[in-house]
């Protein structure tokens, strides 16, 4: 074990230049450069704030807010596994040349995608000052939750990247699946408009609840139940350690597949 | 005097499946299955390679294309393991397999020093340390802001070559790659391998120029078809590689 800890404390300088090195790459030669970060979120959340206040009503209070966070989580979710998917192959030359443990490039890619997160939350904080929601103290909670999301992201991340280094079809595949799962999370309709059979399909998702409680302490300013945060935080744990064993079972192999 | 070994390579092979037909996806693989088209090739790139390399010698690894040389380097390098034997090295490895593996071509040239040290384990404030001594050494000061995709070949090579040898390695793997650049910055090259040599480093070396392997190698091994044919002394085992061929 303290090898292992060893091998990531010596890799962990390279780990952080390639995440700089994403988002440099992202924003270069655009003007605002690195502030694009924070700004993209800002604008796309001011639209769907004025667009979602004004032309479509549902029965939720605060609506705009409650399409935000769903957003907020579930973009999160998206960017992070789709990226961490292609991770491995994206990386296929270096990986053939110098020795470097390979879940680095996965881990990467999620902190990239974290990044992003963040900025989503500092730029979802300043539409919520703007709309003058209740802020709560509950709101500094909300790490909970988002470290669940991303444990979770994580797991899948390193199940995905390893299933595609042998079978490209799920890079394709996936964009459909994501499109389903969508739908079974609370994105943009709330739970109670759910029929029986479907309400428990939709909580089975593991992202439901997360979502859940990102809301309760962020918009609602209430603690959600300890019993969700301990099933979430069991599923978000098995699911990385899955992916954790998925994946050392056959990084040896990537090379003969890349 | 006794002499410690660095690194100890012990019945080493590596099996290669290759499949008769090729497959990328769920489909193919599915009809091919059902079809019973695929049928696995095992191609042996190395078998029950063994040898020990000691502390402070220039270990030459000779052999024609396709003899498994770049493999066992990769090997010893940690990039692939055998399917079985085991390869056992002890201090810190620098590769030079491939130079300039982990550039970004849409980073500046600085950048790219920081990203590729790091990929070969060095940390961030070692690297700033070492900047200038980089710079100088691969000649880009004036083009250390610039996009290596703008950079020809031989300054990508030169500022690899610099980043990859920083430091001071136990052992420093080498392949091919002293044929990169112009006939100056070669001496350069050879200079550097030599002090570090001098330093006590371990060097793993491969080359198809007989001359430079004779120049710098104690030791040959000499594989042939993955196995190894022989291990001796660097002139003797020249000089029968040479007429060989």
């Amino acid at each position: 074990m303290s090898v292992y800890i060893q091998n990531f404390v010596k890799f962990k300088p390279f780990l952080k230049e390639l995440v700089s090195r994403d988002v440099k790459v992202k924003y270069r030669r655009s003007i605002l450069g690195v502030l694009w970060t924070l700004l993209n979120p800002l604008l796309m959340m001011t639209v769907l704030s004025i667009v979602f206040s004004n032309l479509f009503k549902f029965d939720i209070e605060n609506f705009p807010l409650y399409l935000l966070c769903g957003q907020v989580i579930f973009n999160f979710f998206n960017d992070a596994t789709t990226n961490a998917m292609s991770a491995i192959i994206g990386s296929a030359s270096l990986i053939k040349k110098v020795y470097v443990p390979k879940y680095v490039f996965v881990m990467s890619r999620v902190c990239s995608s974290l990044i992003n997160l963040m900025a989503s939350c500092a730029a979802l904080f300043l539409i919520m000052i703007g709309m003058r929601a209740e802020l709560h103290w509950t709101m500094l909670l909300s790490v909970v939750p988002l470290f669940l999301l991303v444990v979770l992201a994580l797991g899948i991340g390193l199940i995905l990247a390893t299933i595609a280094v042998k079978y490209r079809d799920v890079l394709h595949l996936y964009s459909v699946l994501m499109a389903v799962l969508m739908y079974l999370t609370p994105v943009i309709y709330p739970m109670s408009i759910l029929p029986e059979w479907l309400y428990h399909l939709v909580m089975i998702n593991p992202l439901t609840s997360i979502l859940i409680m990102f809301r309760d302490v962020v918009i609602y300013g209430r603690l959600p139940g300890l019993m969700m945060f301990l099933v979430t935080a069991a599923e978000a744990v098995l699911c990385l350690g899955v992916g954790c064993w998925v994946f050392y079972k056959h990084q040896d192999g990537f090379i003969f597949d890349l | 005097m006794e002499k410690k070994v660095i690194v100890k390579v012990e019945d080493v092979s590596i099996k290669f499946s290759l499949a008769s037909e090729k497959f990328d996806g769920f489909k193919e693989y599915f009809i091919q299955r059902v079809k019973k088209k695929i049928t696995y090739q095992d191609f042996w790139a190395l078998q029950d390679v063994s040898f020990e390399v000691y502390k402070g010698e220039t270990l030459g690894l000779i052999g024609v294309n396709g003899s498994g040389k770049s493999t066992m380097l990769k090997i010893i390098a940690g990039v692939m393991k055998p399917t079985c034997g085991s390869v056992k090295t002890s201090g810190v490895i620098a590769p030079l397999i491939e130079l300039g593996a982990g550039f970004d071509f849409d980073l500046t040239a600085k950048e790219n020093v920081f990203l590729n040290g790091t990929l070969l384990g060095y940390t961030r404030e070692y690297l700033e340390e070492h900047y200038e001594e980089i710079v100088e050494f691969s000649e880009l000061d004036q083009f250390m802001d610039v996009p290596v995709k703008n950079f020809s070949s031989g300054m990508f090579s030169r500022l690899a070559f610099a980043v990859a040898t920083i430091g001071q390695p136990d052992i420093l793997i080498v392949d091919e790659v002293l044929s990169v650049g112009d006939f100056h910055f070669q001496q350069k090259c050879e200079a550097r391998i030599n002090r570090m040599k001098e330093n006590g480093a371990t060097i793993l070396f491969v080359s198809h120029n007989m001359e430079q392997v004779r120049n710098l190698c104690s030791r040959i091994v000499w594989l042939e078809h993955g196995r190894v044919r022989s291990i001796g002394d660097a002139d003797e085992l020249c000089r029968e590689y040479q007429e060989a061929e």
